[in-house]
């Protein structure tokens, strides 16, 4: 379970409109009670992906080459940052946010494949630039499949 | 030594902490001697070629190694060593939920062929992407096993007979009960005093006649459970006791099947579906069973006929769902249905690392006594303490009725059990509140009690037997003995 305050979740649809066409992405940042996650901020962080990227991580030329409309990526140097603020001020990174440009909110292949875990991923819809639904998504403990988690909007 | 850091993704695979010391002159080194302490984490780092996997970035101070010397990066005692995962993303192939290939063989799914009339029968699962001709073989290659052949497991049979499920097992040692007809649709009038099994086979094959039927008259115990279970794919809980409950989930944790759990009681039914080793298991949630008479079963707490249909229903789905690898199955969820409010409700679930059955250290490892692990001797032998308890039969009650003698008999039912049957010149003080009404009652003076079959009285008799009364009497049988052997204009219920 996940709970968004109202004024975050409209932080996060403003940010998917503002960068579609292209896949928007961001830290959510917050603290636990229990097992429930309180997000207090919703980061936007840079989209560095670029295809070739995806071609060294496929090891070879691709030839469907996809771009921001298609792909996230934090750098590794944001997510360094990320992680030692949260050693340092003990906000802790919950998870992250992206959107899905004229698609659904429901995670692909290829959005469970990069999943770490415990982390919960919001996927936002954004259709013709306008944003939609919103889900939130877990890895399950075997890591194969992703659980929706629900999000309480407060 | 140099130290690592690990982010909270990855710390439930070293134990829990946050940063580690290790030795080693190279960012390799450290690694290894992670990993040779902490094994779990091996495939979050290394892919098969033993290359750091993309998915993760080591960085050495505030520097990503990979810009560095990679694996062969030298580091020193006073470095710290940080784990980065790789927060990457994108649309594509939607993905399935679960691997289905990990429920059904390839070739089993493979060797399925249609007849023309199966392909017009299956039409409209036909046309749904998200079925379609490879969805439909998966249905008929898939084994079921049904546990009950009841409230639950009528729904369950129906739907998927004529969802094409290619074989159905079904668990039932009962016979068709009048009082069953309220609910469990799958039997007739004309089908009172016939085997379930026999009942609901031939329902199944009327809608279906593709479907292979194979039934298990027999009782589902720790004896035939592994035996029974093994040859399917899924096992669908449709069990009203609690120690079939608890051999149901220990059987598919210990043979790695998915159990679709459903259950009723009143105006309130839950679903999911346990699989240890994807989610939680029957036992993450509940541990311990009741203690035995406190939670009622149908017979005793009553239920509203339809709801079985409902909760029955959301199981087939999610069978269904399993079988085709679509949607989100109720892993890790408990859905709780409320038919007053017309609420549905969720509930995460998780996977209890403590649970003996499927948690980090199990203890559990072949299937138990589940009576006993449930407090229960069996149906046929009483509870110890009915030896303490005096009975008074209905012959006896009758022949002193009518001798004229006064008599003060107490029911104990529930006001609405009241106004369905009652026995003459008694008097009614419900189970819950005999304690607290006790004051009305002489304590020296006789007093009978009686229920519906003999159980609620035995119950009030032991607590007035606390407070000190010392004449009691348990009429054997309860009303239902009264009807059955004095008056049987007096309705059964």
């Amino acid at each position: 379970m996940i709970r968004i305050p109202k004024g975050v979740e409209e932080a996060i649809r403003a940010h998917g409109a503002k960068d579609y066409p292209r896949e928007c992405v961001g830290a959510l940042l917050g603290g636990l009670d229990g097992e429930i996650r309180i997000v207090q901020e919703a980061r936007p962080l840079p989209n560095t992906f670029d295809p070739s990227w995806e071609a060294d991580v496929r090891g070879g030329a691709i030839e469907d080459v996809p771009g921001q409309e298609r792909r996230y990526l934090v750098s590794p140097d944001a997510m360094f940052r990320l992680l030692r603020e949260e050693r340092e001020t003990g906000v802790k990174v919950l998870g992250f946010y992206h959107s899905h440009p004229d698609h659904p909110a429901r995670p692909s292949v290829f959005d469970r494949d990069w999943a770490s875990p415990w982390y919960i991923y919001c996927i936002l819809s954004v259709r013709q630039g306008v944003p939609q639904e919103l889900t939130a998504w877990q890895l399950d403990e075997a890591g194969d499949a992703f659980l929706e988690e629900p999000i309480e909007i407060v | 030594m140099p130290k690592i850091l690990v982010p909270t993704s990855l710390q439930q695979f070293v134990g829990g902490n946050d940063e580690i010391n290790v030795g080693g002159t190279t960012v390799k080194e450290a690694l290894d001697q992670l990993l040779e302490r902490y094994p779990d984490l091996k495939k979050h780092l290394y892919n098969d070629k033993g290359e750091l996997r993309h998915f993760v970035n080591i960085y050495k101070g505030a520097d990503d190694t990979r810009a560095l010397q990679g694996l062969e990066t030298p580091v020193t005692d006073t470095d710290e060593l940080s784990i980065v995962p790789s927060i990457a993303g994108g649309v594509g192939v939607e993905m399935a939920r679960i691997n289905p290939n990990a429920l059904l063989p390839e070739e089993r799914v493979e060797a399925v062929s249609f007849s023309n009339e199966e392909i017009l029968r299956y039409s409209r699962h036909l046309i749904l992407p998200e079925v379609g001709l490879e969805g439909q073989k998966r249905l008929k290659a898939a084994k079921v096993l049904l546990i009950g052949a009841g409230g639950l497991g009528s729904p369950l049979a129906l739907y998927l007979a004529a969802a094409g499920i290619g074989t159905i097992g079904l668990v039932d040692f009962d016979a068709v009960d009048l009082t069953n007809l309220q609910r469990q649709v799958i039997h007739g009038t004309n089908d009172v005093g016939r085997s379930k099994l026999e009942s609901a086979k031939e329902t199944i094959l009327d809608i279906n006649p593709h479907v292979e039927v194979i039934g298990f008259e027999e009782r589902f115990t720790s004896q035939n459970a592994l035996e029974i279970a093994r040859d399917f794919d899924i096992i669908i809980d449709g069990t009203d006791n609690f120690p079939t409950r608890y051999l149901t989930n220990d059987v598919c944790a210990l043979l790695g099947k998915p159990n679709v759990y459903g259950s009723i009681f009143r105006f309130e039914g839950q679903a999911s579906v346990f699989w240890a080793g994807h989610g939680p298991c029957y036992r993450c949630l509940f541990p311990e069973p009741p203690p035995p008479g406190l939670v009622p079963s149908c017979a005793e707490g009553g239920v509203l006929g339809v709801l079985p249909g409902i909760v029955g229903c959301i199981q087939a789905i999610e069978a269904i769902k399993l079988i085709l690898g679509i949607g989100n199955p109720l892993i890790g969820r408990l859905l709780t249905f409320n038919a007053l409010k017309v609420q549905f409700r969720e509930l995460r679930l998780r996977r209890d690392p403590a649970c003996p059955l499927c948690g980090e250290n199990p203890t559990i490892h072949e299937l138990i006594d589940y009576e006993e692990f449930c407090g229960i001797r069996g149906e046929e032998a009483p509870p110890p303490q009915l030896d303490a308890i005096e009975e008074i039969t209905v012959r006896e009650l009758k022949r002193r009725m009518d001798s004229g003698e006064k008599l003060t008999i107490i029911d104990v039912r529930e006001p609405h059990e009241y106004a369905i049957a009652r026995i003459p010149g008694t008097r009614l003080i419900p189970l819950g509140q005999i304690e607290e009404r006790a004051n009305e009652l002489d304590p020296n003076q006789e007093i009978i009690l009686h229920c519906r079959s003999g159980k609620r009285s035995a119950e009030a008799l032991l607590k007035l037997k606390a407070k000190g009364f010392k004449n009691l009497k348990n009429l054997k049988g309860g009303i239902l003995a009264w009807s059955e052997e004095i008056d049987p204009s007096v309705p059964k219920y």
